[in-house]
Parts: C-alpha cells; sequence; structure tokens
C-alpha cells in the first residue's frame, strides 16, 4: 500500500491527511513536493486542502500548473485513484481532470461547519461503502456548477459522488450549504479513479475529532 | 504650539510631527552629543512611542506577577513560555490592532493576526491557535456593521489561508467603542522546551541576515500612528495601515520552522510595529552588541526607498536574524525552496552602536542604550475614581411574570447572542486537533501526536472595568481561569492585552493602575502568572475614552483528554447542580443594560478566597470523573447559563429551586459560581466533596425534556430560544 500527497506552497491540510491516511491504513504516505516531476508507483495520490499560492489567482489555477502536476494528470488516465479535497478538488477541475467550476459560495462568505453528504455513486473506489456520512467544510469558494450539457453527462454517467443532505438523506435547498447546483459536494470523473469532493474526511477521522465517518472513504480505498 | 524656547537647528514641527516631546527630543541631543539626522529622528521616534517603549505603562506593569513553576519565559521576548510537560512548551502572547483595524478593517484585522502568529513561531513554536477579543460600537451604530464584518472577514483571511485554526474569542458591543475599535489577537503555538529562540543577538562578525517579503513604502510610521488619538481626520491616516500576505507569512513559517530544525539560527526577531528599527535595535540590545546593517542590500519593493522609509516602513511577513556563518549556504537554500528573499544585509559588531550604511554613506549612528534603556519612562499622575456604588434591588421591582420574555430579549442582544456568524467565517478545524470547537467556554487543541490539550478563553467586561477598575482587573482574570476550569482544565498562566484611553489623563492612568492591582492580587492568589503582553494607549476619538479594557488570553493544560468538560448538556435525568453563592447582585448586569437600558449598580466583588475554593472544587469534581458537564456563569447570570447548556445539547431542564426573588436569582450576576450536570449516581460524591472543601453546591434542577421549565414561573420551548439566540449578531450583519 503506497500512498502519496502533494504538498504545494500554501497547502495546508498535507499533515492532515496524511495523519489521517497514516491511522487508517497503517502506512505512512510519501509527501510529494510541486516542483518535483514524477511520483512513484502509487495506489492513492491526493491533493489536499488548503490556498495553494494564497488562491491569488483564481482557486486552484495556479498549482495545476505546478511541475508534478503533469505527472498527477497522466498518473490519473492510467487509473491511479486520485483524491482531492477541497483546495485539492478545485485544483483538479483546474488540471481539467474533472468537470465543471467551483465559485464563491452563495453566502459570499467562508463557511465552516459540520454538513451531512449522501453518496449517489455507489460503486466507485472511493464510495462502494459510503453512506450518509457527517464531516466538516471549511471554504469560501465550493459552489459547484457545471452547464447543463454537463450536468446530464456526469448524471448519466454516475458521475456525482456525493450530495449535501439531512440526517435522513433529504437533499433539498435547505441541506445545501453554499448554492451549489444539485448540492453537489463531490465528483467523479467517467473513468470513477478521480474523486473531487469539498468536504474534509480527514477532519471527521477519529474520537477526537467528534465523528468518524469521514474514515470510510479512505478505508474503502486504502484497505 | 510654538516653542520660544526652541533652539535647534531641526524644525520644531518636524519633531512634533514624529510624536516627540521637547524634553525628549532635548533627550536625544544629549544623548547623541548632536542633533538628530531625519533617519536618525525617525528612528528615536519609533523606538519613543508608547507603542514601542512602554513608557506610561512599564512602571505599573512591573508589578504583576510573573513566575511561577511552569513559566519558562516570562515577558520581554516575543511572546510567553509555559512548560506543559513531557518536553513540550506552550507559547503565547495577545496584540491589539486597534488603530489599523478602524481605518482599515479587513488588513488592519489581518495583519493583527500576522503579526502576532509571528511573534509566537520567532520563537521555534508551530502555532497551533488563534483566538480574538473585540469591541465594536453600539449594534446600531452606522460603522459598527462596516467594522464588524471588514473584521471578521480579515481575521478569516489571514489565519484561514495560513491554515492555523481560530477557536475562539470574545466580542461586546458598546457606545464607548463607536470612535475606536479594538481588535486583539491571540496565537498559542506549540514547542520542544530545549528548542526555543530568543532575540539576542551574539557573535561579533555574524551575519544579520534578512528574510521574507520585500520591503515597500507600506505601514510607515504605523507605530506612532497607533500611539496617537484620532479626531475627523483620521481616515487621513489610511495609508499608514499595512496590507497582509498570508500566503508568504505560511511560507515563511514553514520555511522558519524547517531551518530552526537545524543548529543555524543564534536569535531571531521578527520584524512588527516599527519594522526594521525595533526588530535590528532589539536583538543588539538583548544581546548587548552592535549591529552594522547595509540599508542598500534590504530586498526592496519600490524604487529609490530613503534609508529613512526602509527602517521605517512595516511592510508584513518578514524576520531578522543573526545565523552561524557556516550555516548560511544551508539556510539560504531553504528560503530558496519557498520562494523566499534571503539576504545577509549586516553584521554582528563589538560598537553597541545601530550603525546603517546606504551606498557606503553613513546613515546613521547611534548607540543602542540611549535607544533603549535610556528611552523616557513616565509615572504618570493619576487619580483613583471611587467605584459606581453598589446598588440594592428588591423583588418588589420586577414582575415575575416577564422573567422568560427577558430571558429571550436578552439572548437576542449581540452581547449575549450566538457567535455563530463569526466563528462559521473561521476555519477552527484545520490542523485537525481542535478538541472543542468555538461555542463553549474554552476552545481545546489537542498537542499534536499525544492525548493532552490546551485549553484557551479570553475574557474582560469593560463595564464591570469602567465602573470599578480593580474589580474588573481582577474578574478579567478570573472569568478566562473559570473558563479553562470547566472546561477541564488546569489554568496555567495569561497574556494580557492592555486597551485605555490618553495615559496622560490621570483618570484614565487612575484606570490604568487599578486595573492592574486587581489583575495582579488575582493573578498571585490564583497562581495565575502574565508571561507575555501587549499595551494600546492613547484609545480615544475627538477626546472620548474608550472604557478600560485589559483583555485577558488564559492558558490551561488537560493532561488526558477523556476529562475534557463542555457546555452541552447530556442526558435525561441528570441534575443539574449550581456552585457558589447567588446574593442577587444586579448592578451593571446585562439584564439591567438590556431589559433596563441602565448602566447601574456597581461591579459585582470577587472574594479570591472562594474563588480559588470553588475552582479548585471544579477541578477535582471533574479529574474524579463526577461531571457530566460544567459551564461557568457568566454574563447574564444563571439563567442565561442554563439557557446556553440546553441550546448547545439539545436538552430541557426542569427548574425546582425555589426563590422569593426569581430576576435576583436568575440574572445576578455574583462572582465565582459554575453550573454543574451531574449524574443521579454521582451526586452524593460531589456534595461530599463539596462540603469537605466548604464549597456551596446545590441542586437546582433536572435534566430532560425539550424545555425550560420554571416552577412557579412557567416554561420556554429551547427551539424559540435557539431561534433568538441565533439572531442578535446574524441581525447587525444585515442591517
Amino acid at each position: 500500500m503506497k500512498s502519496h500527497v502533494i504538498v504545494f506552497p500554501g497547502s495546508n491540510c498535507d499533515r492532515d491527511v496524511a495523519v489521517a491516511i497514516k491511522n487508517i491504513s497503517g502506512h505512512q504516505p510519501q509527501m510529494v513536493w510541486h516542483k518535483e516531476t514524477s511520483i512513484d508507483q502509487s495506489d492513492l495520490i491526493v491533493v489536499p486542502g488548503g490556498f495553494s499560492y494564497g488562491d491569488y489567482l483564481r482557486c486552484g489555477a495556479m498549482a495545476s500548473t505546478s511541475p508534478i502536476m503533469h505527472d498527477v494528470v497522466k498518473k490519473a488516465k492510467e487509473g491511479v485513484p486520485v483524491l482531492g479535497i477541497c483546495n485539492g478538488f478545485q485544483i483538479l477541475i483546474e488540471s481539467g481532470l474533472l468537470d465543471g467550476a467551483l465559485m464563491r459560495n452563495s453566502s459570499l462568505s467562508f463557511i465552516c461547519r459540520d454538513i451531512l453528504i449522501k453518496p449517489k455513486n455507489q460503486s466507485s473506489v472511493f464510495t462502494k461503502n459510503a453512506q450518509v456520512a457527517k464531516m466538516p467544510i471549511a471554504h469560501n469558494e465550493g459552489n459547484f456548477f457545471v452547464t447543463s450539457q454537463q450536468l446530464k453527462k456526469i448524471q448519466d454517467n454516475d458521475q456525482i459522488a456525493f450530495q449535501y443532505c439531512d440526517e435522513n438523506g433529504n437533499v433539498n435547498e435547505h441541506t445545501n450549504p453554499n448554492g451549489s447546483l444539485e448540492n453537489i459536494a463531490g465528483i467523479l470523473n467517467e473513468k470513477k479513479n478521480v474523486l473531487g469532493m469539498m468536504p474534509h474526511p480527514e477532519r471527521a477521522a477519529e474520537l477526537a475529532h467528534g465523528c468518524e465517518d469521514g474514515k470510510n472513504i479512505f478505508e474503502s480505498i486504502l484497505n | 504650539m510654538t516653542n520660544h524656547n526652541w533652539q535647534f537647528q531641526t524644525e520644531q514641527s518636524l519633531v512634533e510631527k514624529h510624536g516627540l516631546k521637547l524634553d525628549e527630543f532635548e533627550k536625544i541631543v544629549e544623548g547623541l552629543g548632536r542633533e538628530p539626522n531625519l533617519t536618525e529622528l525617525g528612528i528615536f521616534s519609533a523606538m519613543w512611542n508608547e507603542h514601542c517603549s512602554y513608557k506610561s505603562s512599564k512602571f505599573w506593569l512591573k508589578k504583576l506577577p510573573t513566575s511561577g513553576k511552569r513559566v519558562v519565559q516570562g515577558p520581554g521576548e516575543n511572546a510567553g513560555v509555559i512548560d506543559i510537560d513531557d518536553g513540550d512548551v506552550a507559547v503565547f502572547k495577545m496584540e491589539s490592532h486597534n488603530h489599523p483595524s478602524f481605518l482599515e478593517p479587513y488588513q488592519g484585522a489581518a495583519t493583527g493576526v500576522g503579526g502576532i502568529l509571528r511573534d509566537v513561531f520567532t520563537m521555534g513554536a508551530r502555532p497551533v491557535a488563534n483566538l480574538n477579543a473585540l469591541r465594536f460600537g453600539e449594534p446600531n451604530h452606522p460603522k459598527t456593521k462596516h467594522l464588524l464584518s471588514g473584521v471578521v472577514s480579515g481575521i478569516g483571511g489571514y489565519g484561514n489561508c495560513i491554515g492555523v485554526p481560530t477557536v475562539g474569542g470574545e466580542v461586546n458591543f458598546h457606545p464607548s467603542y463607536n470612535g475606536n475599535i479594538l481588535v486583539n489577537a491571540m496565537t498559542v503555538g506549540i514547542a520542544k522546551k530545549d528548542k526555543i529562540f530568543y532575540s539576542a543577538a551574539a557573535g561579533i562578525g555574524n551575519p544579520v541576515v534578512y528574510v521574507g517579503s520585500k520591503t515597500g513604502r507600506d505601514g510607515i510610521h504605523g507605530a506612532t500612528m497607533a500611539s496617537a488619538e484620532f479626531d475627523e481626520d483620521s481616515e487621513d491616516k489610511k495609508p499608514t495601515v499595512q496590507v497582509g500576505d498570508p500566503f508568504t507569512e505560511k511560507l515563511l513559517l514553514e520555511a522558519c520552522l524547517e531551518l530552526m530544525k537545524e543548529e543555524a539560527i543564534i536569535s531571531i526577531q521578527d520584524m512588527g510595529a516599527a519594522g526594521l528599527t525595533s526588530s535590528s535595535i532589539e536583538m543588539a540590545s538583548k544581546g548587548d552588541v552592535g549591529l552594522e546593517i547595509d540599508l542598500s542590500k534590504v530586498p526592496m519593493r519600490a524604487k529609490n526607498m530613503s534609508a529613512y522609509e526602509l527602517m521605517l516602513s512595516e511592510s508584513q511577513e518578514r524576520m531578522l536574524m543573526v545565523l552561524d556563518p557556516s550555516k548560511e549556504e544551508m539556510a539560504r537554500d531553504i528560503f530558496k525552496k519557498w520562494d523566499l528573499e534571503f539576504e545577509v544585509i549586516g553584521k554582528v559588531t563589538d560598537t553597541k552602536r545601530l550603525i546603517l550604511m546606504k551606498n557606503s554613506k553613513e546613515e546613521a549612528s547611534i548607540p543602542i542604550n540611549i535607544l533603549v534603556e535610556d528611552a523616557p519612562e513616565y509615572q504618570r499622575d493619576y487619580i483613583v475614581q471611587e467605584p459606581s456604588p453598589i446598588k440594592e434591588y428588591k423583588p418588589e421591582d420586577f414582575d415575575q411574570n416577564n422573567l422568560l420574555n427577558d430571558l429571550n430579549t436578552m439572548i437576542m442582544h449581540p452581547d449575549l447572542s450566538s457567535r455563530k456568524w463569526i466563528w462559521e467565517q473561521y476555519d477552527h478545524m484545520v490542523m485537525a486537533d481542535t478538541v472543542v470547537r468555538p461555542g463553549s467556554d474554552a476552545a481545546v487543541v489537542r498537542v499534536h501526536g499525544t492525548n493532552k490539550g490546551l485549553a484557551m478563553s479570553t475574557d474582560c467586561s469593560p463595564v464591570y472595568c469602567k465602573h470599578n477598575p480593580y474589580e474588573g482587573g481582577k474578574h478579567a482574570v478570573v472569568e478566562t481561569w473559570r473558563n479553562i476550569i470547566a472546561s477541564g482544565a488546569l489554568p496555567i498562566a495569561i497574556t494580557d492585552c492592555m486597551n485605555f484611553g490618553n495615559p496622560e489623563k490621570p483618570e484614565i492612568m487612575g484606570q490604568f493602575v487599578e486595573c492592574i492591582r486587581g489583575m495582579g492580587d488575582a493573578c498571585s492568589k490564583l497562581n495565575y502568572p502574565v508571561v507575555s503582553g501587549n499595551v494600546s494607549l492613547y484609545n480615544e476619538t475627538n477626546g472620548e475614552g474608550i472604557y478600560p479594557t485589559p483583555a485577558i488570553g488564559g492558558v490551561g493544560l488537560i493532561q488526558d483528554l477523556s476529562n475534557v468538560k463542555t457546555l452541552s448538556l447530556k442526558e435525561d435525568g441528570n441534575f443539574l447542580c449550581v456552585v457558589g453563592k447567588t446574593a442577587n447582585h444586579l448592578g451593571i448586569s446585562k439584564y439591567i443594560s438590556i431589559i433596563q437600558s441602565k448602566e447601574e449598580g456597581g461591579t459585582p466583588e470577587i472574594n479570591l478566597d472562594t474563588e480559588l475554593r470553588n475552582g479548585n472544587f471544579v477541578m477535582d469534581a471533574i479529574n474524579q470523573k463526577l461531571i457530566a458537564s460544567a459551564h461557568d456563569v457568566g454574563e447574564g447570570g444563571i439563567l442565561v447559563a442554563i439557557s446556553e447548556m440546553c441550546m448547545s445539547g439539545n436538552l430541557g431542564i426542569t427548574i425546582e429551586i425555589e426563590t422569593n426573588f426569581p430576576h435576583g436569582y436568575f440574572f445576578a450576576e455574583d462572582q465565582s459560581r459554575y453550573l454543574l450536570e451531574v449524574s443521579p449516581n454521582n451526586y452524593d460524591a460531589c456534595q461530599k466533596l463539596a462540603n469537605n472543601n466548604n464549597v456551596h453546591f446545590e441542586k437546582i434542577g433536572i435534566v430532560g425534556g425539550d424545555k425550560i421549565s420554571i416552577k412557579n414561573i412557567g416554561d420556554q420551548h429551547i427551539s424559540a430560544l435557539k431561534r433568538s439566540f441565533e439572531t442578535g449578531i446574524k441581525q447587525i450583519s444585515q442591517l
């Protein structure tokens, strides 16, 4: 079991996700500096949250052109599982691995709180055991948007990974924290080996976090 | 204001513009043996202003207790350091950024956070938590909405980006801050006890290295501005507010911590207020050496910057360090990796002077001791005013039928309502070690990779301080102590941020002196020393001073995270008990201010013996695992505290206690009280422990249902209370 966590200048959830992976799989992931150009054989590449390059241009835009991203894209196309969380999701969109765009939250303010998500796709390596789960979001730009054509495509192809919901799995405008289209909290690529999601499973991954629902995603891919 | 005795070449107006008095200028001339040039005048101005020199406050600050078994470093360094066992230390400090935040709330608050973060990581600590203490004017004042939303997004904008969770804070609203808000930011970091870095320069000939961002023309004379009062033209001072770049700070943090793992840094100092001036002089003074700096080597963002501008710029995200010369190349590589400036700009000398060169020309030469040891120090005149009289209230003055309505009105008020609208804009969970999130008494952050944690809380009641500065000073300290205890921790030490008006007015100086006396008495009694702090004076607009506001940030240690307590009620059938006596002290309570719109009746007094006993009892009961949840009784009194426990736990309560003065009992702000939720099985043990320690402990109700029901008075649904509670602050943002 070999996993890799990419570190950009401004990443700030790199350590958190590495701790979660270590706790869950027993294996220490390798941290990969963005200036490197290739990743060894890997069973999981994580693009972590944070503010890569300060989010100064457009979230994820500059990081998507970092040297290491060529290899991340290449590995993703070869079928290596790639998980982008929060800023990582934004980077994966900017690098063309995932459809859509992440706009500013409809409230126009940063939101940090627990939300609930339910899996829509239940067959990918990430979501095969997923259930309604509680975990935090912490972002300013998580308002997912795609064109109606793209939406149809990702719906038809079962690429919607998670939707914001309530305790009973109901998806509606009251359970939508940021204005995302169709309450989308995470999406997959066509081959379903790349997942981008706004919520932070690594922050709900041990008892001290008050909730362990986030472990499921890591467990399904690491074990 | 022309002085006819002016006999210097230097223009009097130029000296005044630099915030220096005639006698201070005379002192400079005497010290130098000549008149200073412009660069030197700027340096003296920056070093001798109130913000950097503590000239009005030093004498009094020395009276605070600063030592203790766990104190590793008290006041005088970039931040205080306390021992938290196992070779770990906690490093923390609180600092004000009041004046800039009023002028430009987003950048003012953001750079306040950036500055205090640097103070902590300069010492070798990784910052693990940010807190703040905020004061705004009246909720409906035309500026409040703009200032509140600007400050909150500035704090979030900086903290969220750098990836340090903002876990707690306090906020209140009062007309005395209409023209002068307060933004106090606190950072807590963790380091290894044998890896703490200090600022004293050493090693004659060693290189002085500049790292971080380039220097621009921003923030020139910020510290002097922060030591002056405001008037109508204050908006013109906007250009003195610095602009923050949290991304660069994140790089600087990682680069510094990476370099600190090596044995390369001899001393390090961040460039905060008064930038290159105060950092270089601080390092030289602490090390009793001289520094020679070549200003043409300073990385510059703007063209043709003068020596004066370079020395006084407050550009952010910069550090100065003295390196072991054999490690220079290794250090350069680390900073290069992080895309940061790294430039050797000078060397340590034995001249004990600060010598500044630019393009081979000497721009300044000042003996360090005149700048530091000979800095002016004043024992300003002070008048201690009589505290406001304590008023006795009688049951017949209140209608008990209104009690629950009054409760509802109170928890809707921005001073008591939920702060969720604020803390949801802060990433309070990044680093994945936040154990107790904002909204409880104290926030708790795990020490990474261990099962222990730090509890922290910021507090102050300016209204208490205004009406009785001595008791108010005690209260600010004690309130953090209680919050830390109620979260299951052992309180260890505090940092203070002393926000006051103009110290040249004897009554303001009297407030300062009395607050310090109160704080000192509380700290001594509770074995809770001051390890760091900051003073912000001249918080006045058009001659009107703010209320005295000694904001306190307390830190405590939880050895075993399974002992962490929150305020949420946990289980049906448990008993809710009160610790400490209630004597119907309604004076200047939230009840009187919110419901009666008055500010009268006198500050409640604190008996420190009782305080210590009650606090120790709560600590013992928690450590003996007798307690399900705990909450201190603060502003608003018992019923507000009970409501908070109910709303947080989504559980109701039946209050059985009988009283002939319901408003007095339920809204009084008598001190030294806590609410404890105890299971019936543990009740006897708790009662016995209380009796043995001579602590007043009394069951007041039974947890359960979805309402607060008070015998003989009525009931109120928790969900309805919650709706009121959530509106208060949010409403300001929608005004």
